[in-house]
């Protein structure tokens, strides 16, 4: 039948002569080119010492962000757990009481933010939803653990470090 | 039989034992190395410089983890098969010489477990074994991808040990023997038998590949279409002691090649080196020479294995008996004829 | 001679075994170990080649070829095939009339008297060979004529037949 685009092409197959049909030359010609693959270098990264480059729009573990005044931006409204397609995401939700003004940006804040990491598929759906800027899922690859307990990450694990946190750090390290 | 013979023969067979697990165990790591070099990669290097702690790891993973026989087993001769391939992998490297007699504090300690003047036959008869192994423990998990394992084993090996034998009478044709110690003697220096078989050789090495059940021909545990083949339904040791069979296998063939093929422990300038290193060290490099020869095909099998694809099953058959069986028969009448030739003029 | 009537004892027993296992694959295993009982017999006798051939021919090569049908009919004993008692009564009488053929066998070797052999190095692969190759020239040519002719029909049956498909 004729190919309505012209383009088809049949497929000749010749027989195969008779260095192709001993089959051994086609062999040694492979094991040659894998031997000299032991020479290259090598692509391994030693993944816990060394880490590759992550790309401009990796979305990795989820970080709740502080304004510059070290303020929590979160207010707990909600809609990024309502984003959420796997359900990842709870939290409760507290006023603000006096005195807790350089702690939280609004009156109302989190009290307690959770995120469940085996459940989460990092869409980052929560970051769009998000009104105050306040998650983003910028931080690295979320690490294994022994237990499912451990992968229910609090807002120890998820809240970013205060400027005076990440200093005295420094002072640490320094 | 007095008690110094004994405690040689002990010591020998102690040893060689142990050398066998040892370089059976490492053979794993080596494989997983090489097919990394292969590829690219590092391979396992976290167990110790180099990974070299690796094997003892992967051995205590193998001792520590749950076995389940499934149901509807047969549970007798689901312990049987992995015994019998274990066994009959050990048995092989009786009859190999792996060096010149050596001078042991004034006695000469021949390095050979036993020398039977069938040694061929015996190894022929400890392969065609192997495949009981296989058979039984396919056929005893109750499982039809274990048994069609078990049985493209059991027909792979049958077909494929016609043309060994075959390619091994040629050999026999040149030496004249079927003892192994006269064999390993007759390749004094570099007159080995390879330079005189190199058809044989490569007849050899080709069904030495299919009886080891190695890729290209490892059918009977081909993933792609049988899941893990006999040893779908194995776990933790048993599974550990099919995995050091095939190993142990491979080290023996090797070791088979290397003797009948390439000397043994002959080496160009032997004379030479036995005639300053004296009788003790002398012999210990030719253990050296061949140790090396063994792990240079042992290298050869991992290499063939990280390059060429596995055959179809119908290419296996068509090979076996149509390509090599012809083969190996020319190269009898080949060597038949030239032999008499010589000899006549 | 303890270790003569000790593999005796085993290879009888296998034997036993291998008649009276309901399970086929038990029988063929006994059978196997009944065939390396014989190899031990064979070195014991010191007739290695025999002995390594046995070894070979018979444990290696056609029990699993016995082993291979077995499994791929996968008899249980649900599929075994009723035994009609004419097909039992058959066999008594065969296996009886082969019993009083070996009597009668054993009944002329005691009149011949045991014959033993001086040499004890006749089964050793050299000597047998010659043997082989000279004496027995005639006898070992036919038979390798018949084991010919049976390969050959064996390819035959196996071939398909051409007409058939066309």
């Amino acid at each position: 039948m004729e190919s309505l685009s012209g383009r088809k092409k049949v497929l000749e197959q010749k027989p195969m002569t008779f260095m192709e049909r001993i089959y051994l030359p086609a062999i040694f010609k492979g094991m040659g080119i894998t031997f000299m693959h032991m020479f290259k270098k090598k692509e391994t990264t030693y993944y816990p010492e060394q880490e590759r480059e992550f790309s401009e729009n990796w979305r990795g573990m989820h970080s709740l962000k502080r304004d510059e005044n070290g303020k929590e931006r979160c207010t707990a409204c909600g809609l990024c757990a309502l984003s959420c397609p796997a359900e990842a995401i709870t939290m409760t939700s507290a006023e603000r009481q006096k005195g807790e003004e350089h702690l939280y940006r609004e009156e109302k804040y989190a009290a307690v933010y959770e995120i469940n990491m085996l459940r989460c598929i990092f869409c980052g759906l929560c970051e769009e939803a998000c009104p105050k800027e306040a998650i983003y899922l910028d931080g690295p690859i979320v690490p294994s653990e022994f237990l499912r307990k451990d992968f229910i990450y609090g807002k120890d694990k998820l809240v970013e470090l205060s400027i005076t946190d990440l200093e005295a750090q420094k002072g640490v390290l320094a | 039989m007095e008690l110094a013979f004994l405690i040689e023969k002990v010591a020998v067979v102690v040893i060689l034992f142990v050398l066998t697990l040892t370089i059976a165990a490492y053979s794993t790591l080596a494989e997983r190395k090489v097919a990394a070099f292969l590829q690219d990669r590092v391979g396992p290097d976290r167990a110790g410089p180099f990974g070299v702690f690796q094997p003892l790891a992967d051995g205590g993973k193998m001792f520590f983890k749950e076995e389940t026989t499934p149901n509807g087993a047969n549970k007798w001769l689901f312990i049987a098969g992995p015994s019998l391939a274990l066994l009959t992998s050990f048995l092989g490297s009786a009859v190999i010489p792996w060096g010149q007699p050596i001078n042991f504090f004034g006695r000469i300690v021949p390095l050979q477990v036993t020398d039977i003047n069938v040694g061929i036959l015996y190894i022929f008869g400890v392969v065609s074994l192997g495949v009981y192994g296989i058979m039984i423990g396919g056929w005893a998990s109750n499982n039809k991808y274990s048994l069609m394992g078990a049985v493209r084993g059991a027909s792979q090996n049958i077909s494929y040990e016609i043309a060994m034998g075959l390619s091994i009478i040629a050999l026999l044709l040149v030496t004249n023997s079927l003892s192994f110690k006269v064999i390993a003697e007759q390749q004094h220096g570099i007159n080995w038998n390879f330079w005189y078989q190199p058809l044989g050789f490569l007849i050899f090495l080709v069904c030495a590949f299919a009886e080891t059940n190695r890729v290209p021909f490892d059918l009977p545990e081909c993933e792609t279409e049988l899941i893990g083949g006999y040893n779908t339904e194995y776990s933790g040791f048993k599974m550990g002691a099919y995995m050091f069979a095939e190993y142990i296998n491979m080290f023996v063939s090797s070791a088979v090649m290397a003797t009948l093929y390439f000397g043994g422990y002959n080496y160009p300038g032997m004379d030479f080196v036995n005639q300053h290193l004296g009788t003790t060290w002398g012999p210990l490099v030719g253990v050296a020479v061949l140790l090396g020869k063994i792990l240079a095909f042992i290298f050869f099998f991992m290499w063939v294995r990280w390059t060429v694809p596995r055959f179809r099953y119908d290419q296996l058959m068509n090979l076996g008996w149509k390509i090599l069986i012809p083969l190996a028969i020319a190269n009898i009448v080949i060597t038949a004829c030239v032999i008499t030739f010589f000899d006549k003029f | 001679m303890i270790l003569f009537y000790l593999v005796s004892l085993l290879t009888i027993t296998f034997s036993l075994l291998v008649i009276f296992t309901k399970n086929p694959i038990y029988s063929v295993l006994y059978l196997i170990a009944t065939f390396f009982t014989f190899t031990i017999h064979y070195v014991l006798l010191n007739a290695q080649f025999l002995a390594v051939v046995n070894f070979i021919v018979y444990m290696g090569a056609i029990m699993v070829l016995f082993l291979f049908v077995l499994m791929l009919m996968n008899l249980n004993k649900e599929t075994e095939p009723m035994k009609s008692t004419l097909i039992k009564i058959i066999a008594v009488i065969a296996g009886g009339s082969l019993l009083v053929t070996l009597i009668g066998s054993f009944k002329q070797l005691d009149a011949l008297g045991i014959s033993t052999i001086n040499k004890p190095e006749i089964g050793l692969v050299e000597n047998l060979g010659k043997v082989l190759f000279s004496d027995f020239l005639l006898p070992f040519e036919v038979s390798s004529i018949l084991l010919l002719s049976a390969m050959v029909g064996a390819v035959l049956l196996a071939k398909k037949d051409k007409t058939d498909n066309g």
